[in-house]
This record gives C-alpha cells, sequence and structure tokens, in this order.
C-alpha cells in the first residue's frame, strides 16, 4: 500500500529540552492512523513538522512524497489541518468563516456550501460563530477542513471536551472520509476513539515512541496482564491471574455457589500505555 | 496576493460588526464636524478643531487598531489558522496594515474637507498625514506583535496612545511639554499640520520635522523586528 506520511528519526528540542527523540513512523493511503499520548507528549509538535509549519532539528518527514522542509503552496492543498486550539471568527457567520479559506483555497460557493452540509451546519450558515455551542464550533472547524477537500486530514484531539454524542457525530465523519479514501492523521489522548477508529498507532510518551501496531496487536503483546475478573454473590468482586494456578480457586468458588458472574481482562490501551509509561493517558 | 485579498476581505467584514474597531475610525472625524460646526471663538485659529483632531486621529485610530485586530487574532487563534493554511506573516500584516491605512485615509478625506486646503495644500495634508498613519500602525503592530492577548495589548496601548494623541494638543497649553514633545512623531506632524493652509504660521518642513519623523520611524522599525525575531507573530 502506497506510503502517504513517512517520519524518519525526527528529533526536536525548544531550548534545552527535548520534546521529540527519534521519531519514525509510516503512514498507509486510507489509513485512519493515531498519535496516542497525553498532553505535552509532543503530538502537536509532530503535526507541525509533518505540515512544514516547523523545521526539525534532525531526521526527515515526508508527505505525499516531498520533503517537509520543501513544501511549497500547492502542496499544502493535499493536507487540511484542524488543531485543537484553531479559532474561528466569532462575529463572522459559518458562512463567512469558511469564506475567508475558501478564498485562500481558491475553493468555489459550492464547495463552501458542501463542506457545511457535510458537517451539518447548513442551517446554522447565517449564524455568527459567537452564536454556536462547543460542538457546533468544533465542526464549523471540521468544515473548514473539509472544504478544501483534501487527501490527508490531520486532525488534532478534534473531540476533546466534546459531549459523546458529539464525538461519536465527529467519528463518523472520520470514518465517511476514511471510506472516500482519504488517509487521517488522528491525535488523541482518549484511548477509546484510538481503539474505535485506528487502523494503525504511535504511542508517543515524553517526545519517544513507547509502542506502534495496529491497536489490537499492541493488546496482544501485552497478553500477559489479562485477568479473571470474579464477581461474587455477596457482591465482593476478585481478581485472579489468567492461569491454570487459578482453576483450582475458580474451580472451588463455582462448588461452593459463591461465583455470580465471571469475565477476562483483556489489555486495553489504556493498560498497556500504563504498563510501557507509568502514567494515565487521559490527562 | 489571493491571501491578503482574503485577509483584507475579511477584515472589512468584520470591523462592520466589531464596534471597538469601528469606532476608532469614526469618533475623530464626526467630532471634527460637529466641533467645526458648533463652536466658533474669537482668536480661534482657522480650521482650528479639524487640525487638532486630524492629529489625535493619527495617534489614536491607526495605532489602537492595528494593535487590537493582531492581539485579538492571537488570544483567539485564529491567526494561528491563517499561519497553517500557507499565510504568510507578511501578508497578513500587509493585509490588516492595508485596511486600516485605507479606512484611516477616509477619516483623512473628511479632515481635508474641513481644512478647506486648495490642491497643493490637499496634497501635503495627505502626505503628512500618511506618514502619521503608517507610523502609528507600525507602533500599532509592535504591539500586536508583543502582546500576548488583547488584555495585555489594551495595557500597552493605552498610555502609549496617549501620548502620541493628547501631547500635540497639551503642548499648544504648555510650554515645557512642547519642549519635550518635539521629540514624538505625532508633535512634528502637528506641526506640520497647523501650517497648512494657515495665514497665520507659514508652512515649512523643517530639518527638525523631518529628522524626529524618519528616527522614530527607525525605531519603530528596530523596535518592530527585535520584538519579532523573539516573539514571532504567533
Amino acid at each position: 500500500m502506497e506510503i502517504t506520511i513517512k517520519a524518519d528519526n525526527i528529533e526536536k528540542s525548544f531550548g534545552s529540552k527535548k520534546v521529540l527523540d527519534g521519531i519514525s513512523f509510516q503512514v498507509r493511503k486510507g489509513q485512519i492512523f493515531g498519535l496516542l499520548g497525553p498532553s505535552g507528549a509532543g503530538k502537536t509538535t509532530l503535526i507541525k513538522i509533518l505540515t512544514g509549519q516547523l523545521a526539525c532539528d534532525g531526521g526527515s518527514g515526508v508527505i505525499n512524497g516531498v520533503d517537509t522542509h520543501k513544501l511549497t503552496g500547492e502542496d499544502h492543498k493535499g493536507f487540511g489541518i484542524m488543531m485543537d486550539n484553531f479559532g474561528v471568527y466569532d462575529r463572522l457567520s459559518c458562512y463567512e468563516n469558511l469564506k475567508v479559506f475558501a478564498q485562500i483555497y481558491d475553493v468555489q460557493e459550492d464547495g463552501i456550501l458542501n463542506a457545511l452540509k457535510k458537517v451539518g451546519l447548513e442551517k446554522a450558515k447565517k449564524t455568527p460563530a459567537e452564536k454556536l455551542s462547543k460542538g457546533m464550533r468544533s465542526r464549523l472547524r471540521l468544515a473548514r477542513v473539509f472544504m478544501t477537500d483534501p487527501d490527508i486530514l490531520f486532525l488534532d484531539e478534534p473531540t476533546s471536551g466534546l459531549d459523546p454524542a458529539t464525538a461519536n457525530e465527529i467519528h463518523n465523519m472520520m470514518l465517511a472520509e476514511k471510506e472516500k479514501g482519504k488517509t487521517i492523521f488522528l491525535t488523541t489522548h482518549t484511548m477509546s476513539e484510538a481503539e474505535k477508529l485506528c487502523d494503525y498507532l504511535v504511542m508517543l510518551n515524553e517526545g519517544k515512541i513507547a509502542e506502534q501496531g495496529q491497536p489490537q496487536e499492541i493488546c496482544r503483546r501485552y497478553d500477559h496482564q489479562r485477568m479473571l475478573k470474579i464477581h461474587l454473590w455477596d457482591g465482593s468482586d476478585m481478581q485472579l491471574p489468567h492461569d491454570e494456578n487459578a482453576a483450582e480457586e475458580v474451580a472451588a468458588l463455582i462448588k461452593n455457589g459463591r461465583m455470580e458472574t465471571i469475565h477476562t481482562t483483556e489489555p486495553n490501551l489504556e493498560t498497556v500505555f500504563m504498563e510501557l509509561t507509568g502514567k494515565e493517558l487521559d490527562v | 496576493m489571493k491571501n491578503m485579498k482574503a485577509i483584507f476581505m475579511k477584515q472589512i467584514i468584520d470591523t462592520l460588526k466589531n464596534k471597538t474597531v469601528f469606532i476608532q475610525f469614526l469618533m475623530f472625524p464626526i467630532m471634527a464636524i460637529i466641533m467645526e460646526k458648533a463652536v466658533r471663538l474669537e482668536d480661534m485659529p482657522e480650521h482650528f478643531f479639524a487640525k487638532l483632531f486630524a492629529v489625535m486621529f493619527i495617534g489614536m485610530a491607526p495605532l489602537t487598531c492595528m494593535s487590537t485586530i493582531i492581539s485579538e487574532e492571537k488570544e483567539k487563534n485564529t491567526l494561528r489558522a491563517l499561519m497553517m493554511s500557507n499565510v504568510k506573516p507578511w501578508q497578513y500584516l500587509i493585509s490588516i496594515g492595508t485596511y486600516i491605512f485605507l479606512m484611516c485615509m477616509v477619516g483623512t478625506a473628511v479632515f481635508a474637507v474641513l481644512g478647506e486646503y486648495d490642491g497643493k495644500e490637499v496634497v501635503i495634508f495627505l502626505l503628512t498625514m500618511i506618514s502619521g498613519i503608517i507610523l502609528s500602525e507600525l507602533i500599532g503592530a509592535v504591539i500586536g506583535v508583543y502582546a500576548r492577548n488583547q488584555m495585555a495589548s489594551t495595557s500597552v496601548t493605552m498610555p502609549v496612545m496617549m501620548i502620541f494623541s493628547f501631547v500635540p494638543m497639551l503642548s499648544m497649553f504648555n510650554e515645557t511639554i512642547k519642549k519635550y514633545a518635539g521629540i514624538i512623531y505625532s508633535q512634528q506632524i502637528s506641526d506640520l499640520i497647523n501650517g497648512i493652509g494657515s495665514s497665520e504660521v507659514p508652512f515649512e518642513v523643517t530639518s527638525e520635522n523631518m529628522i524626529v519623523i524618519a528616527a522614530n520611524f527607525v525605531i519603530g522599525v528596530i523596535l518592530f523586528a527585535v520584538i519579532y525575531k523573539k516573539k514571532g507573530l504567533e
């Protein structure tokens, strides 16, 4: 499969602080690629380097076959960027907000209207952005990315701070874009989002890659964490390691009629990340 | 060019909905019209209010608008969105600067009409105003780039604006102030404007006028370069 983004040993420091250290990965065309890590892990810096907004100190980045140091205005049309803190013009309507960027990217009138329709804001096109809810503002920022119909979408924490229903809507929009063959580079610190959407994941911690692979594959690698979770009739819970030593204890619980339910607890991305870094993701 | 046009058009729409900025362009021209028509005092120089408010306009409108617009875009991260859409910092600054310049030229036209200048005087008046507007925009850009947000911008803009806008007026009534006010460009512009079309004060461009305005400009450029290098536009 075609490689659309390639990071090769990328390094970046701000002053004496090294924020990215030897970052290497490849993103295939049509993938939803997840960059998972806690706040301050270097996710946004990496996006800025890959989109040519920031120069790296070492290594290289390639996007659509072009070195990120050499991206031209024409190359920029090939990708759209939505950073989590991108603002919108409060006094301008949704339509006027998009119009500013439509002029920059040579997008015609119907491109603006299609983008508003795609994110469900066509009825709010004349509404000033200051009157939009947080979820609607996020959708407006997404519309700005969709409007140019880029092949690669960089989405930096697109659902951060949104209610589950709105987050789910945005997930569906991303999946619809993937269906069309678009490549999505998603940064998130939400484990469930990464598990639900991503075909491939890189876990970033303090500027270094802690782990990478397909989400299920990563979890399988850390299967030694698997436990048996038992709920007893007296209301208490207990956990046993998932091995032959637990068999006798489980058998005894069943024999005594104390066991109500039993489940295996497979490792998830959260527990894997904790094992690797000693940190929680949702911070 | 299309990037600059997009920012320019955005600014036109935005200003029409932004009373804080819009009033800066209107306040002094309207006050000048009212005062010129309503107040007549003996021994008052010709077109006193048109000239007075023209100088105050230069010290206030371009400076305040430039710093307010840049700092608001920084605070709300819309500037970042523009920069990540391949808009270059210089394209942004020139677009905003051109927009403010043109808006200020509308006000300048009002002052020119109120001053009842003839052909040559109009040209001299416009050139004098243009030099002041550009300098004030430069200082506004320095503050806008320096300030992290609108609140920080306002706290710096207010005293600076008061100096450039009000000191030339105060210097009319106080010789000590006048002596020290000579080092600021708005005082020199005030001196030049007071001489245009006046039967009492002869119009003359002195070396002092030229040197002070040029020196203010050079200091402004150096300040901008230093702060831009340190802070960048975002």
